[in-house]
């Protein structure tokens, strides 16, 4: 008796009348992707009732954009919150900060927040952060100014709190200045941040999507019994990097929208720019995720090496602050990180609307990290 | 590829695990085609090592494997297509149910069968529809099995199908090897329960130390014995178990062999009626009391003990 495993057949659950197989009453035929397409499937069901994943892929970033964007919005931090010392001339500088023309409406971009207090309240408010500037009148008219030069706020609301006392006590401007306030959406703090936190979800996900994943099945032993049928290895790497991509989609989408409908943050690139950078960056961490779980044999192992892996990125990648605060001599090193690279390449598309041939040196370094990762991680792996 | 030989075979199978540990020492085998052949042997004694080289889940370190006489170098896709296999310990995904489940393991296969036809034979109908993560141990047990059987194998590996299991979900799992085997499989399993071998296996090997220490249809390896039936008692009074008395109950008639388990006697015993009248005259001669005295059929754990002196389940 021979079986053929004819490449020919392609056509899918078709009875087969001619089969030698006696004992089926049905007999069903497979074609090339029946395998694929069920662990994609089944990858995806798993996912969608495993309510963790929904929380922390989906919901979790939203509301660490939310959380932080509030928490960071613009404008409070243009108020200037002054105390001023209660004292003989206190109420005259009161009444002089309150004169400043155009200074107490908060829509004009800046305002002045003023107070009476006593010394002592007033100077601890001052040094708990309550007040940016404390102010001391002194008896023959002068001011002196309490401010920490370790706090930018301080020290603007001196020079500022300094202008206008001097133009309210009579001080002419030697020229005539204008200014022009901008909080423009794209350079507002949400919008460095949400390209920043796309990022990093997609190294999140992708790290603990394939790595994880992977080890929790292999310490089951379902790695070992999938690759005891006739299932393509490769079929099921692939079906396991697939499933990524429709997860990133949905959180590109999901973390986009939130930012244009709640911050109304604007997307400058093109959507399929940034859903082909999403891609690249699922693939690259998840070749990063492969490779950190290529041998381990324990999820707490294995939980372990993907925040070893993480750690780094988390800090010096830019996903909440400019990596520029680093050392200028760690930069080097700090962009050919996957992630600053995914996260600069993100921003400069989002917000700035650069294209993808312009950032060619970024999609390189995401392409090596993948590539260079899967290609080890295919060499080292241990499916039993 | 054609099927020639056997189903299984293998030669002077070793397997050293990391240069020490010697797993299989030298261990061959051929099970043909239709007989459910039984791998029994106390834990540890390398049964799941030999059942995963045989699977190709495993490299030995040397000897060689031939399924319908090929090798799993050849090509091992198409000897998984004629394979299915239940691992000692598989949890499947829990947040998959019955069905997604057998249809997962049924896509990897070219021609398997009908979800629908795995499930009722399976008696998993009614489970078609729950969470993996909600069977009972037999439930979880029987879905391990039709995922083996979906792909519609003509050899049925199975590593310890019943251990941790219920009476029923035990005698529901033979039902369903027994129906495999009729319609023509092959069924290898490894098990550490006697009652299993004897009723299901058609060959048995003994497995001990990575070897096997004896071979044969079950009945065959009892009637080694000796005596199909054991005699087991106690005598009260003083030194009834030195080498002296050893010998002289072996020279009661019917007698085949004698061993000593603390402070019971065991007799392997062709037939009871003639010995069991001599065994009481000796005791009266001697002046000791009769503590305890029962007769049974012989086992595979007595064929064990004899050969290894230890049970196989030491508990």
């Amino acid at each position: 008796m021979y079986l053929c495993n004819s490449p020919a057949v392609t056509c899918e659950k078709t009875d087969m009348a001619t089969t030698e197989r006696s004992t089926s009453t049905v007999a069903l035929r497979n074609g090339r992707w029946s395998g694929y397409r069920h662990l994609l499937w089944a990858r995806i069901l798993e996912l969608k009732r495993e309510p963790e994943v929904v929380f922390w892929v989906f919901i979790f970033p939203l509301l660490l954009a939310a959380g932080l964007g509030i928490a960071f919005r613009n404008k409070p931090a243009d108020v200037t919150s002054v105390v001023i010392i209660d004292g003989a001339g206190a109420q005259k500088t009161l009444m002089m900060l309150q004169a400043v023309p155009g200074k107490s409406s908060p829509d004009k971009g800046s305002s002045i927040r003023a107070i009476v207090l006593d010394r002592e309240a007033a100077l601890k408010g001052f040094h708990f952060g309550k007040f940016d500037l404390a102010i001391e009148s002194n008896s023959d008219g002068s001011c002196t100014y309490y401010y920490d030069p370790a706090r930018p706020e301080s020290v603007l609301s001196r020079a500022e709190i300094d202008a206008a006392l001097q133009s309210a006590a009579g001080r002419k401007d030697a020229i005539s200045t204008s200014a022009q306030s901008s909080s423009e959406p794209g350079s507002r703090y949400i919008d460095f941040l949400i390209p920043g936190l796309l990022g990093m979800n997609l190294m999140n996900s992708g790290m603990w999507g394939v790595g994880f994943a992977l080890v929790e099945m292999r310490q089951r032993k379902l790695l070992k019994r999938f690759v005891a049928t006739p299932m393509r290895r490769s079929d099921f790497l692939l079906a396991l990097a697939s499933s990524r991509l429709v997860l990133m989609v949905i959180e590109v989408g999901l973390l986009l929208s939130f930012g244009v409908l709640v911050f109304h943050m604007r997307v400058r690139g093109s959507i399929l720019s940034v859903i082909l950078l999403g891609s690249l960056g699922a693939v690259a961490f998840g070749g990063v995720g492969l490779l950190t779980a290529c041998r381990a044999q324990k999820i707490e192992s294995v939980s372990g090496l993907i925040n070893l892996v993480m750690m780094p990125m988390w800090i010096f990648s830019g996903v909440f602050f400019s990596y520029d605060k680093f050392p200028a001599i760690a930069h080097p090193f700090i962009k050919a990180l996957p992630l600053t690279a995914l996260n600069d390449a993100l921003r400069a598309t989002i917000t700035e609307g650069a294209s993808l041939g312009s950032q060619s040196g970024r999609l390189l370094v995401l392409a090596i990290w993948g590539g260079v990762s899967f290609i080890l991680a295919l060499r080292w792996f241990r499916w039993t | 590829m054609a099927f020639v030989g056997s189903p299984i075979e293998c030669t002077n199978l070793r397997k050293t695990y990391d240069g020490k540990v010697e797993a299989v020492r030298g261990l061959s085998l051929r099970i043909e085609a239709g007989q459910c052949f039984g791998l029994l042997g106390p834990n540890g004694a390398g049964k799941t090592t030999t059942i995963e080289i045989l699977e190709g889940l495993l490299a030995p370190t040397s000897g060689e494997v031939r399924i319908f006489g090929h090798t799993w170098n050849d090509n091992p896709r198409q000897l998984r297509e004629w394979i299915g296999i239940s691992l000692q310990e598989t949890r499947l995904s829990e947040k998959l149910n019955v069905r997604e489940t057998i249809e997962l393991f049924a896509s990897f296969y070219s021609e398997p069968r009908a979800a629908d036809e795995v499930l009722e034979e399976l008696k998993l109908t009614e489970k078609a529809d729950a969470w993996v993560g909600k069977l009972s141990g037999g439930q979880k047990q029987r879905l391990a099995v039709a995922t083996a059987l979906v792909g519609n194998p003509r050899i049925l590996f199975l590593d310890e199908p019943t251990t941790g299991l219920d009476p029923q979900s035990r005698r529901q799992l033979w039902e369903i090897i027994r129906a495999f085997q009729k319609k023509g499989g092959t069924v290898l399993l490894t098990t550490h329960y006697m009652d299993e071998a004897e009723r299901l296996c058609d060959g048995l090997a003994i497995v001990d130390h990575g070897q096997i220490i004896a071979e044969g249809a079950p009945s065959d390896l009892i009637d080694r014995l000796g005596g199909h039936h054991v005699v087991e008692f106690q005598v009260s009074g003083d030194g009834n178990g030195d080498a002296d008395h050893l010998d002289r109950w072996r020279s009661l008639p019917s007698v085949e062999s004698v061993r000593r388990e603390d402070s019971t006697l065991c007799l392997s015993v062709r037939e009871p009626h003639l010995t069991i009248p001599a065994l009481l005259d000796a005791v009266a001669k001697d002046g000791n009391q009769l503590e305890h005295l029962s007769t049974r059929q012989a086992s595979l754990e007595d064929v064990f003990v004899q050969l290894t002196g230890r049970h196989l389940r030491e508990d």
